[in-house]
C-alpha cells in the first residue's frame, strides 16, 4: 500500500522505505539484515515520536486534513455494532456532505451525525469535500428532532473546511439552516456529545456541535477561519501566500485541541494513535467510542430539564472580557 | 426605568460621517447630490433610494423614540484571550477603531421606546472593526436577550457585520452558540423577537441571532447572506447574478419577511408590535 507523508513526515518515509527495501531483500533469512530492520525500527519510531510531540498548529492543521485520516463512516462503521443510515431533509435533497442514522453503540441506541468527506476524486465530489448545504444541516435537523421524540442521544462527529460558499446554499438558507440547528441543539432534552475528528471549520462545524461534552482528537482543528482565509484577511497579497503566512496565520488562530483545552472551550482532548488517527484507526475508533460511553453514563443520571440547563450555562461561560462597573 | 440597575442616557448627537463636503456622489446611481439633501432624507439617497450605511447612534435616533434609550452593558470591553497581532495587536486595533468611530466596541444594547412600545434594542455599528462579532458584542446580544425574557418586552436587533470576530478566534465562534441559545429561551417564554438586516450582514451574525427573528425585516438592498461575494466567486469561478444576496432576493426566496424603506421602519416595528401584543 502506498502511503501518503507530508513534508514534516519525510525523514520517516525515508526510513520506513528503507526498512521495506530490506525487508524484501532479506525475506527473514539474513540475521545481520534483520537486526538492522530493528535499528532502523526503533529510529523510526523514536524519529515519529520526536517529530508528532511538537507539531505545530499548521501542521496540526494539514494532519486533521490528511488524504488517509478517517472518515466520520468510517468510525461509524467500527463503533457501532448496528447502523441504519437515514437520509434527506424532506424539504429539497439529500445532502452527502452530512451522514447520519440509529445506531447502537454499547447497550445504547443513539443518533449519530456527522460530517462526511470522501476519499478518490469521485468520492471526494460527491461529498462536496465535506461541505454541506442547507439540506445537510436540515437534514442533521430532522434527525436531531428525531432523538429528542425517542429520548435517544446525539453524538455528532465534526469534520468540514466550512459550509459550502454557493449560489444554491445561498438561495436556499444556508444561514438560516446553520441558526436553526444552533437554536435547536442548545434546547435538545436528550444528551448531546460532539467530537471534532478533524477539520472543525468556522460556522459549518460549529452548526453540529451545540453540545454536553465537546471532545477533540489529539491532531484536530477548530476554527473561527481556516488559517489561509485568516493570511489572505491579514496580508493581503493578490494569492502569492505560502505555508510560512499559513503557519503564522495558524499560530495566531489558537485552533489546536490543545489550546482550547486550556480555553475551557472543549472538555477533553482523546489520544490518537502514534504518528496520526490514520496509523491506527481501529484504537483510534476505540478512543472515541469509550470517551463517548463515559460521557453517556455521566449525562444520562441528569433529567432533561437539568441537561439543557447545564448546556446553556457551560454556554454562558464562554466568553472573553472584561467588565467595568 | 426601574429595571436597570446603571445604565446613563446617552447622547445621540454625533455627526453623521459618512458623506463629506458639500457634495456626495451615490454609491449607486453614481448621481452627485447635495449632501443636506441626503441629511434631510435620513441618508437614503433622493434619486434612487439607495441607503446609505448609518452609525449605531444614527440608527438609534432614527428608531427609537427621542430621549427614551437608556443604555446597559456599556462597560465591558474584550480582553483579547488570544494575544493577537498581525500588523498592530488586537488591542491597539480595538482603541483605533474607538477612537475612530466614538464607539466602545461593534454594537450598543439598551433599553427604549419605540412610539410608546418599551423594548430590548440591540444596534450593531459597521464602522466598529466591520461590525465583528466578538465576546463583548455576544454577551451585549445575550443580556439583551435575557432582560428581554425577564420583563417580557420584545427584542429588537439591528444586524450590520462581516460576521465573526477572527482576533477572538474560537471565543467569537461561540458567540454564534451562545446568543443563538439566549434567543431559543426568549422564544419558548413566548417574547417578541424583531431582526432587522442592513447591509452589510454575513456569516456568524446572519447565521445565529439574525437569522433568528420571529419576524425579519431588512432595509432595500442591503447585502446579506453567509458567504461573502468575493468568496462565493472564487468557489464558484463565475459571475454572480446582479441581485445575488440583496435584501430583495433573500424576499424573493422566503428568507425573510420584508424589505422596509428606512423612513418607514419605526413605524413598522412599532405596528408590528402593536398587533403581536
Ligand atoms: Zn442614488
Amino acid at each position: 500500500m502506498i502511503k501518503y507523508y507530508l513534508d514534516f513526515e519525510k525523514p520517516i518515509e525515508e526510513l520506513e522505505l528503507k526498512i521495506e527495501e530490506l525487508k524484501r531483500i532479506s525475506d527473514g533469512k539474513d540475521m545481520n539484515i534483520s537486526g538492522e530492520i530493528r535499528r532502523l525500527e526503533k529510529k523510526a519510531r523514536d524519529l515519529r515520536t520526536e517529530i508528532f510531540s511538537k507539531l505545530t498548529p499548521w501542521q496540526k492543521t494539514l494532519l486533521a486534513r490528511h488524504p488517509d485520516r478517517p472518515y466520520t463512516l468510517d468510525y461509524i462503521n467500527i463503533i457501532s455494532e448496528e447502523f441504519v443510515e437515514l437520509h434527506g431533509d424532506r424539504k429539497f435533497s439529500d445532502d452527502k456532505a452530512i451522514v447520519g442514522g440509529i445506531a447502537k453503540i454499547g447497550n445504547d441506541t443513539v443518533v449519530i451525525i456527522g460530517h462526511q468527506k470522501g476519499r478518490g476524486t469521485k468520492e471526494r465530489i460527491k461529498r462536496n469535500f465535506g461541505q454541506p448545504h442547507p439540506e445537510g444541516y436540515r437534514k442533521a435537523f430532522r434527525l436531531m428532532e428525531l432523538a429528542e421524540k425517542f429520548k435517544k442521544p446525539v453524538i455528532t462527529l465534526i469534520d468540514t473546511p466550512g459550509a459550502y460558499p454557493g449560489i444554491g446554499a445561498e438561495e436556499r438558507g444556508q444561514a438560516e439552516a446553520i441558526s436553526a440547528n444552533l437554536m435547536l441543539m442548545s434546547r435538545l432534552r436528550v444528551p448531546v456529545i460532539s467530537v471534532v475528528i478533524g477539520e472543525g471549520g468556522s460556522g459549518g462545524a460549529l452548526a453540529l456541535s451545540v453540545s454536553d461534552r465537546l471532545y477533540m482528537l489529539e491532531h484536530s482543528v477548530y476554527s473561527v477561519i481556516s488559517p489561509e482565509g485568516c493570511a489572505a484577511i491579514l496580508w493581503r497579497k493578490n494569492g502569492d501566500l505560502n505555508a510560512d503566512d499559513f503557519s503564522k496565520a495558524s499560530d495566531a488562530l489558537k485552533l489546536t485541541a490543545q489550546d482550547l483545552l486550556q480555553f475551557k472551550i472543549i472538555d477533553d482532548i482523546i489520544p490518537e494513535p502514534l504518528g496520526g488517527a490514520h496509523r491506527d484507526v481501529e484504537q483510534t475508533a476505540k478512543n472515541i467510542s469509550e470517551k463517548i460511553l463515559e460521557a453517556l453514563d455521566e449525562l444520562r443520571a441528569k433529567t432533561p430539564g437539568k441537561l439543557t440547563e447545564e448546556r446553556y450555562k457551560r454556554l454562558k461561560k464562554i466568553g472573553s472580557f472584561v467588565e467595568e462597573s | 426605568m426601574a429595571w436597570f440597575k446603571k445604565g446613563k442616557e446617552l447622547k445621540a448627537d454625533k455627526k453623521v460621517k459618512i458623506p463629506e463636503g458639500l457634495w456626495v456622489k451615490c454609491d449607486n446611481c453614481r448621481e452627485i447630490i447635495y449632501k443636506k439633501e441626503i441629511d434631510k432624507n435620513l441618508q437614503v439617497c433622493p434619486k434612487c433610494n439607495y441607503h446609505f450605511r448609518i452609525s449605531a447612534l444614527e440608527r438609534l435616533k432614527l428608531i427609537v423614540d427621542e430621549g427614551s434609550f437608556i443604555e446597559m452593558d456599556e462597560g465591558l470591553s474584550s480582553s483579547d484571550p488570544l494575544k493577537f497581532r498581525d500588523r498592530i495587536s488586537y488591542r491597539e486595533k480595538l482603541e483605533e477603531n474607538r477612537k475612530k468611530s466614538g464607539l466602545e466596541e461593534a454594537a450598543i444594547s439598551g433599553e427604549a421606546t419605540i412610539q410608546g412600545h418599551p423594548v430590548i434594542l440591540v444596534i450593531m455599528d459597521f464602522s466598529f472593526m466591520g461590525g465583528s462579532m466578538g465576546s463583548v458584542v455576544g454577551e451585549k446580544v445575550l443580556r439583551a436577550s435575557e432582560t428581554a425574557l425577564e420583563i417580557k418586552k420584545p427584542l429588537i436587533t439591528v444586524a450590520s457585520s462581516g460576521g465573526a470576530r477572527m482576533q477572538e478566534g474560537m471565543f467569537s465562534l461561540m458567540q454564534m452558540a451562545r446568543v443563538s441559545a439566549a434567543i431559543a429561551r426568549l422564544k419558548e417564554g413566548g417574547v417578541l423577537y424583531i431582526s432587522i438586516l442592513a447591509d452589510p450582514t454575513f456569516g456568524g451574525v446572519t447565521a445565529s441571532f439574525a437569522m433568528l427573528g420571529d419576524i425579519i425585516l431588512a432595509e432595500p438592498r442591503s447585502l446579506i447572506g453567509f458567504a461573502g461575494p468575493r468568496v462565493i466567486e472564487q468557489t464558484i469561478k463565475q459571475q454572480l447574478p446582479e441581485d445575488f444576496q440583496r435584501a430583495e432576493f433573500l424576499l424573493e426566496h422566503g428568507l425573510i419577511d420584508k424589505v422596509v424603506d428606512r423612513k418607514e421602519l419605526k413605524k413598522t416595528v412599532a405596528q408590528i408590535i402593536r398587533l403581536m401584543a
